[in-house]
């Protein structure tokens, strides 16, 4: 059970941005930016940044959620089984693997992430600003995830919830829904 | 030496703010309502709770100028930044304060180390729903900044002094964007 009063038809996060509004705001609109925003990034790929932070989190319903939009995005769901397995194995570009790299050590301390590290990204062709972006949006999701699990959110009663939680995402991203959520009341 | 080419006349956040000011304003806005927006807490220990997740995730930058910003709004009380800083146990603050630094310090490690008793304690020491909201968030909150600022490793001011004007910018205006002229 939630440690707060959260609305039940609204499991994870989605209740929390419910629950106070004005800081939902700013973090409803920088994950807009960041995940959906013009990038040189695809929405899949960043997707994966924030699939592999929230798995190392062990937040499963982050993990669930961007998991299953990356899935819709890239098409391919082994693509996110390999990077939560073994990012070095998975069928993504170099590029891509040296950000989830950088990604994974983000997400164990800023401090962890090595010149090493930074230097293999550059080499595959990241820019700075790609960098940049895999570093916040890894920062971004060790928020989410404390968040989500430090006032124990519930997870849905119905697995399927996530695939509409997907298209939800892929279709309509990050902002708030212009009607609310009233509508997922059973 | 930072990662990535960002300007070099400011540090830590600052310059990373002001390299990608699209993500910047939303960082900034965030900020500033949790901290100084309207709460059940009291900004000094908003303040507080930034410093001691800071402390704890090693990111000087961010703990340094939370904890100068602190002292400044503690003002006569300002031992109690560093006392709680020394040791949480100790610290002559609230039961309730002292409760929620705690739940402060298990969000720093992992969303799932905030147990039902660590909540129940901070209840039975008077902290609200909004208390509780309130600590997870901003404790969260700050485990994103320290990585940030850290990740892409910002400059870091070594001056003691330089973080006590910035402490006191904190606490005079808040979290404003810097101006990219200055």
């Amino acid at each position: 059970m939630p440690y707060i009063p959260v609305a039940s038809h609204l499991p994870g996060i989605t209740g929390l941005l419910e629950y106070r509004m004005d800081t939902a705001a700013p973090i409803r609109a920088l994950t807009q930016f960041l995940l959906r925003g013009p990038n040189s990034l695809s929405e899949g790929e960043r997707e994966l940044i924030a699939t592999i932070v929230s798995n190392g989190n062990e937040c499963q319903f982050c993990t669930t959620a961007h998991a299953a939009a990356a899935d819709v995005l890239l098409g391919n769901p082994a693509i996110t089984n390999s990077v939560k397995n073994d990012h070095h194995q998975a069928p993504v570009s170099d590029k891509m693997k040296a950000l989830l790299e950088i990604a994974r050590l983000v997400r164990i301390s800023g401090r962890a992430v090595t010149d090493t590290a930074i230097q293999a990204a550059k080499q595959a062709g990241a820019t700075d600003l790609e960098i940049h972006d895999a570093v916040l949006i890894a920062a971004l999701f060790c928020l989410y995830n404390r968040y989500v699990d430090g006032l124990a959110t519930a997870m849905p009663d119905d697995p399927s919830y996530f695939n509409q939680l997907a298209e939800r995402l892929v279709e309509h991203g990050y902002n708030r829904l212009p009607q609310g959520y009233d509508h997922l009341k059973k | 030496m930072p990662h990535i080419t960002l300007p070099d006349s400011v540090p830590g956040i600052r310059s990373l703010v002001i390299y990608r000011p699209e993500t910047g304003k939303y960082l900034y806005e965030l900020v500033q309502i949790l901290l100084r927006g309207e709460s059940s807490l009291h900004a000094a220990d908003r303040e507080l709770i930034a410093a001691y997740v800071s402390y704890l995730n090693n990111c000087d930058f961010c703990y340094q100028s939370h904890a100068a910003a602190a002292r400044c709004l503690y003002e006569e009380q300002q031992h109690l930044v560093d006392e709680v800083l020394k040791d949480l146990g100790s610290a002559p603050v609230s039961p309730k304060l002292k409760a929620l630094l705690a739940i402060a310090g298990k969000v720093q490690k992992l969303g799932k180390e905030v147990k039902p008793e660590d909540i129940e304690k901070a209840r039975t020491a008077g902290a609200g729903d909004r208390d509780i909201h309130d600590t997870v968030l901003i404790a969260a909150t700050f485990c994103m900044f320290n990585r940030y600022v850290d990740g892409l490793a910002t400059t870091t001011p070594e001056q003691l002094s330089d973080y006590i004007a910035m402490g006191e910018r904190m606490s005079n205006i808040g979290y404003v964007l810097p101006n990219q002229t200055t």
